[in-house]
């Protein structure tokens, strides 16, 4: 079973871009707030490594 | 030939961003290639191919950029370079930030207001990036694919038992209180709420809508695997909710293909209980119920906007063709057919409108193919020649590999057309063009480029090709739908008023062809 809590959409949308730029450009194209992350796969993109760190967190 | 290389240490781009560029530089420029890719493995080998893979760029590591130019000149080849180079600064400009954050947590930490997380990385990371952002409290739109199911029911139960919502994996289209996230139109605010299983489902019922006046509250996208028995509905039942607590929604709309038989039921049972009008569109099902109470069907996008603008008496119609306006012209268009064209072609960046069009050719055509058709022998992957029918959803993971979506890089799509006309038995294309945010700049000037040189290839074999395409836009788009059209009328292209019209005229003309024989 899912629990459900209700859920409320922001007043405001602010917004944070992990992944395309694209995406923040079409946010910005609208006078959006946005947070660009400028994400690259860590780790050299070695996911035993990835879950390793996952643990650490 | 001259050929300039220029290798860029640790500097990344997103592959999107890269292909926008590069096309940017192509056609700016005017230079035979321009390539700009991160000196992966796999990159390598296609810069090889290119004829551009310098020993600097062969040397390079994967998180090194390679900006490659092939030109007529040096001069142009310099310009080139030039564009590139400062296309590439402008990023960090507009940024405003001279050092963007490079995780979820540092962004959050610099804004800690945020409170919904786009995230579209590669799918084997995706999962853990929006379960950190579930877990600081974000609303999340998961465009990357190649989540798990598991995953995907975890983060969506995660995100329930917050209040969240998880809408994706494989989202690319939600509209919340008139800001456009991912792939969607400039529509009016209104009184219809959408929740969907699909990106271009939920654009071509806003856009339908808005031509009718009519304005969208939300359009919530859920994931296309959201309706699936494994996944039972969350985020289609967390739309519900919040349309129906929401009060400017007057009317809902649901749509995606058919859900599980289970998840049908649940949903239905809820959408009952809304206490508002609640418009269902699983497109494709095989029987509609009738209308009960206030739950009514549709089974096109089409009859969704149009049932919708009976429901709130739009102020305007749709300017569709009736059926005597359809027989004529699509006599005038087989008229100029030669015996042999008797196949339709539709070539698609839109998925819901391919398999849209899909269910209306079925319907009324035989050997009708797909590479997204439901059973085993009407499917057809693309590869090698068939006579036929053939619809192609040219955003099918297939096709995009390793290339962008089609509504950002027309290549493979514009390369099959070609293809496509170069085949005696072809007689009419049909094409969609998607505007709006996260599209491309002037899909038409594209499009009529390449039908330049697909009628000229035509017209070898003295055939005519008939072209019609249907504009999932409007005007209030950067592209401007008008503007578009034009561009397509000025070329010869059919422009119709809706994804389903563009269906029916497709076959009128077979129909008409087929039946004089001519």
């Amino acid at each position: 079973m899912t629990d459900t809590a209700t859920v409320k959409l922001p007043e405001q949308l602010v917004v944070i871009n992990v992944g395309l730029e694209l995406f923040a450009d079409t946010l910005r194209e609208q006078q959006q707030a946005v947070t660009h992350v400028q994400w690259e796969p860590p780790a050299q993109g070695d996911a035993e490594l990835l879950d390793m760190l996952d643990a650490l967190l | 030939m001259p050929v300039r290389v220029m290798v860029r240490p640790r500097e990344y781009h997103d592959s999107v961003r890269l292909m926008q560029l590069s096309e940017r530089v192509r056609r700016e420029s005017g230079v035979d290639e321009a390539i700009l890719m991160m000196a992966t493995e796999n990159n390598k080998k296609i810069l090889r191919a290119s004829g551009v893979l310098t020993s600097e760029a062969s040397a390079a590591r994967a998180d090194d950029l390679v900006v490659a130019v092939v030109a007529a000149t040096e001069a142009q080849a310099e310009a080139a370079m030039t564009l590139a180079t400062e296309q590439l600064a402008q990023r960090a400009a507009s940024a405003g930030v001279r050092h963007a954050p490079r995780t979820l947590d540092s962004a959050l930490a610099a804004a800690p207001e945020s409170n919904l997380a786009l995230i579209s990385v590669p799918g084997l990371y995706a999962a853990r990036e929006a379960r950190r952002a579930l877990e600081q409290g974000l609303h999340v739109l998961l465009f990357s694919d190649n989540v798990s199911l598991a995953d995907e029911l975890a983060l969506k139960r995660l995100a329930s038992s917050k209040g969240l919502l998880l809408m994706g994996p494989d989202c690319g289209t939600s509209i919340l209180d008139g800001v456009a996230l991912g792939f969607a139109n400039s529509v009016a605010r209104g009184p219809v709420g959408i929740v969907g299983a699909s990106g271009t489902g939920i654009q071509e019922i806003s856009v339908l809508l808005d031509r009718m006046g009519l304005g969208i509250s939300h359009a919530i996208g859920t994931g296309g695997r959201d309706l699936k028995e494994a996944i039972g509905g969350i985020t289609m039942l967390q739309g519900l909710q919040v349309l129906a607590a929401d009060s400017a929604t007057q009317l809902i709309v649901l749509t995606s293909k058919p859900p599980a038989a289970s998840v049908a039921r649940t949903v239905l049972e809820a959408a009952a209980w809304v206490g508002k009008p609640v418009l269902v569109n699983f497109l494709g099902a095989d029987q509609l119920p009738a209308a009960q109470g206030s739950l009514h069907y549709a089974a096109s996008l089409e009859e969704t906007a149009l049932t919708a603008g009976a429901l709130l008496s739009a102020s305007k119609q749709l300017p569709l063709l009736n059926p005597a306006a359809i027989a004529q012209l699509a006599g005038q268009l087989a008229g100029r057919l030669q015996r042999q064209q008797r196949y339709i072609r539709a070539l698609y960046a839109g998925g819901t409108l391919c398999y849209e069009a899909l269910l209306h050719l079925r319907s009324e055509l035989d050997q009708v193919y797909a590479n997204v058709a439901d059973s085993e022998e009407s499917r057809y992957d693309g590869q090698g020649r068939r006579p036929g029918h053939i619809l192609l959803d040219m955003g099918d993971d297939a096709y995009t590999l390793n290339r962008a979506h089609p509504m950002i890089d027309p290549t493979l799509r514009m390369q099959r057309i070609l293809q496509e006309a170069a085949d005696p038995e072809v007689a009419v294309l049909v094409l969609d063009l998607v505007l709006g945010f996260g599209a491309h700049v002037d899909p038409a000037s594209l499009l009529v480029e390449t039908l330049r040189q697909a009628r000229a290839e035509a017209q070898r074999g003295d055939r005519y090709l008939a072209v019609i395409a249907t504009i999932c836009g409007t005007d209030a788009d950067s592209q401007g739908l008008s503007r578009q059209a034009d561009i397509l009328r000025q070329a010869d292209v059919l422009v119709v008023n809706s994804n389903a019209e563009a269906a029916r005229l497709a076959v009128a003309v077979i129909k008409s062809a087929t039946a004089t024989g001519g």
